[in-house]
């Protein structure tokens, strides 16, 4: 939309406020995340920027939080908690989600629009809902407070993020491509792993990386479902912030922030891979 | 042209001719029953997982749905009472068999223990009830009937026409009282539903909190992300995808994240008032207060929110060709008017579907409000929270309160399947 040539003043000047009006919304999203990068390294215990990383002094800088959340055995411990849990739901999450997200995207399946909005209702049923119901439910079967449980809800959390995913990249998922492999003499099963999953894959892995980040940030249910042998690191973070906050929080969020980074180039690969594959072409 | 049979005619049918498959079935039912395959194999796909969320989460929330209304202490550990006092008409104190039962229910309550149940549930609405009862109890060996006098003379609450009407209002094993008490509402002593005495009315007044802050952040979200979005989609698509990143790497990222970095860049000894002072726009001692009240639960939350409001007015907008507006233009309209009724009108789709998904997420929001919110901004969410880590009764009152939120949050969301589809929902 760029301006054009017969366009009057007053347009000129709507048009530069309105791009500077969009640039300070673009920085409302993004300071917040990116301010928190450089306080990590404050060698202060403050919250604020110093006077000497204002001036850029190499002494205001230091690793001290980075270190103190390293050697924190309970900090570490949360850690490889909160990853075995990701990593555990994301995988039973991508396996349900992609097999209903086929189901789903067949046009036979019956009663589609109403078992859609079930599969989805976890996403939307507020969380601290969902924490009251799990809880009860699994303190009744002696399960709170159990690595099964928090799995098994994260599990529920994370579905609806796969099925969405899923059917979206199967979504004009063209059928002739079945019927041309066959007609060529490839089997149901040579169809399957060279035609349709290779297609799918772009999509399933997308899904399971929601799956594994919303289960990583998690902390509603967590907060209700953990005892203090499956403390994961938002728990943790979550009473670090409520009592006193210190600097070590800030660098296990701009690590956090990091992970999201790399997460977010991963998947706008994978999108990028699935448009070239299925020809959709940028342009 | 009369005389040119219409194209597709087929000659008549006779019903004894059908037309059958290879092996002689009616082709009619050989198609309906591979439908029916088709349907059932489509369907054992999603199966799993529907089971799954049925078992794991359908059936734990249809519990607690059922806790908050559930109400058998009196009726199961003191039956004879119950059943004889449902005759009583609760003008006078009641009559022997209601005395009779009442002793007789002491007399197993004590064998297998489970009086104290009755007596502690009975105590929640009348303190002071708990030891009437078990003491009435622990001295039933030395009575004699007539169990009314016996009673009387034990002491004379037992006279006492509230203590009776409360046992008969509390014999029905569904109860709405925690409802009542969810909206402040109470029963008095004559049984009648008053509202509550306002010092201790809370939840009404948090509920309404919850939906105009919920609305509030709606609001600024639509507003900061319109432009954002018409923006993104009227850009070439190399700097609109850069662009993008900048709104999705906060959706990507966790939300303790975004609400530390809120709390770093708005507290009094924060970044944004250090930025003041440094700028003398305000003094060293009139640090402005933004954090641990309204205005940061609303900031904060817009922020974590507006991802969700860009995407899909982003993908409704890029689907409005560029040149709806030029034709508008060409027509004579100017900027402004080829704006509001040509481009605004087809974005609405858009608009609902992001008000709806931001409002639906906000009034469930519980982390953000309990860490930035202090004591005027946090949700009805919170209270629930806090209402879980309390007594028996606290927590039937938070799965009532959960239960008005949700029946709140599933109106929206029929609303959205309605209007736009859960279907058309994508990320990124």
């Amino acid at each position: 939309m760029a301006l054009p040539a017969y366009a009057g003043t007053g347009e000129r000047v709507w048009y530069y406020s309105y791009r500077v009006i969009c640039a300070l919304i673009f920085l409302f999203l993004i300071v917040p995340i990116i301010v928190i990068v450089p306080l990590s390294f404050n060698a202060r215990p403050y919250f604020t920027f110093t006077q000497g990383m204002l001036a850029l002094d190499p002494s205001a800088y230091s690793l001290r939080w980075y270190d103190a959340l390293f050697s924190s055995r309970e900090w570490m411990n949360s850690i490889r908690n909160s990853f075995f849990i990701a990593t555990s739901s994301a995988l039973i999450s991508t396996a349900l989600g992609t097999l209903a997200a086929l189901g789903l995207s067949r046009p036979q399946m019956p009663a589609r629009a109403f078992i859609t909005a079930i599969l989805i209702s976890p996403m939307i049923v507020p969380l601290i809902i969902t924490a009251a119901a799990l809880f009860s439910f699994y303190a009744r079967l002696n399960l709170a407070n159990t690595f099964f449980s928090i799995i098994m809800a994260h599990v529920v959390l994370g579905t609806p993020f796969v099925v969405i995913t899923v059917t979206a990249s199967l979504s004009g998922f063209d059928q002739q491509l079945i019927r041309a492999a066959q007609s060529l003499g490839a089997n149901q099963v040579t169809t399957f792993f060279k035609v349709i999953l290779p297609l799918l894959l772009p999509g399933v892995i997308a899904g399971g990386l929601f799956a594994f980040i919303t289960s990583l940030d998690e902390v509603v249910v967590v907060l209700f479902l953990a005892g203090p042998e499956q403390t994961p690191m938002t728990v943790r973070m979550f009473s670090g912030l409520r009592e006193e906050i210190s600097p070590t929080i800030l660098a296990l969020a701009s690590i956090l922030v990091a992970i999201s980074i790399l997460l977010l180039t991963s998947m706008e690969f994978l999108r990028r891979r699935n448009e070239r594959q299925r020809g959709i072409s940028q342009t | 042209m009369a005389d040119i049979p219409a194209a597709g005619t087929v000659p008549e049918m006779r019903r004894d001719e059908e037309l059958t498959t290879a092996d002689g079935r009616p082709l009619r039912v050989a198609l309906r029953r591979s439908q029916r395959q088709l349907r059932r194999r489509a369907f054992y796909l999603v199966a799993p997982l529907l089971v799954f969320l049925l078992v794991t989460f359908g059936w734990p929330i249809a519990n607690m749905i059922a806790g908050s209304v559930y109400n058998p202490e009196v009726a199961h550990f003191l039956p004879l009472t119950s059943s004889a006092i449902s005759d009583w008409d609760g003008e006078d104190v009641p009559g022997e068999d209601v005395f009779a039962a009442m002793a007789m229910d002491m007399e197993s309550g004590l064998a297998n223990r489970t009086i104290g149940r009755a007596a502690g549930r009975i105590n929640r609405e009348i303190p002071g009830a708990r030891s009437l009862v078990m003491g009435t109890a622990r001295d039933l060996e030395d009575m004699q009937p007539p169990y009314r006098e016996a009673f009387l003379a034990e002491d004379e609450r037992w006279g006492d026409l509230e203590f009776w009407r409360l046992i008969k209002r509390e014999t029905r094993i569904v109860t709405p009282a925690y409802y009542l008490l969810a909206l402040d509402f109470e029963y008095n002593s004559r049984g009648e539903i008053v509202e509550r005495p306002e010092i201790y009315q809370v939840y009404r007044q948090l509920f309404w909190r919850t939906a105009w802050m919920s609305l509030t952040i709606t609001a600024l979200c639509v507003l900061l992300g319109y432009p954002v979005a018409h923006l993104l989609a009227t850009l070439p698509l190399k700097t609109s995808n850069v662009l993008m990143i900048l709104v999705l790497l906060p959706f990507w990222t966790s939300l303790l994240v975004r609400t530390s970095a809120w709390i770093v860049l708005l507290q009094q000894q924060g970044v944004i008032n250090d930025l003041l002072v440094w700028a003398n726009i305000i003094d060293a001692s009139g640090r402005i207060r933004m954090i641990y009240n309204q205005t940061g639960t609303i900031i904060a939350m817009t922020h974590i929110l507006l991802p969700f409001m860009i995407l899909p007015l982003y993908s409704v907008m890029k689907t409005i060709p560029p040149s709806y507006m030029r034709a508008a233009r060409s027509l004579g309209a100017t900027q402004f008017t080829a704006f509001t009724k040509v481009y605004m009108p087809l974005t609405i789709p858009g608009v609902a579907a992001g008000v709806l998904l931001v409002f639906i997420l906000a009034i469930g929001y519980y982390i953000t409000p309990a860490l930035v919110g202090g004591e005027s901004g946090i949700f009805i969410s919170n209270l629930i929270a806090q209402n879980m880590q309390g007594t028996s009764a606290q927590l039937k009152l938070a799965s009532a309160l959960a239960t008005i939120l949700l029946v709140g949050v599933l109106f929206f969301y029929w609303l959205f399947n309605k209007l736009i589809g859960v279907d058309r929902l994508k990320f990124g």
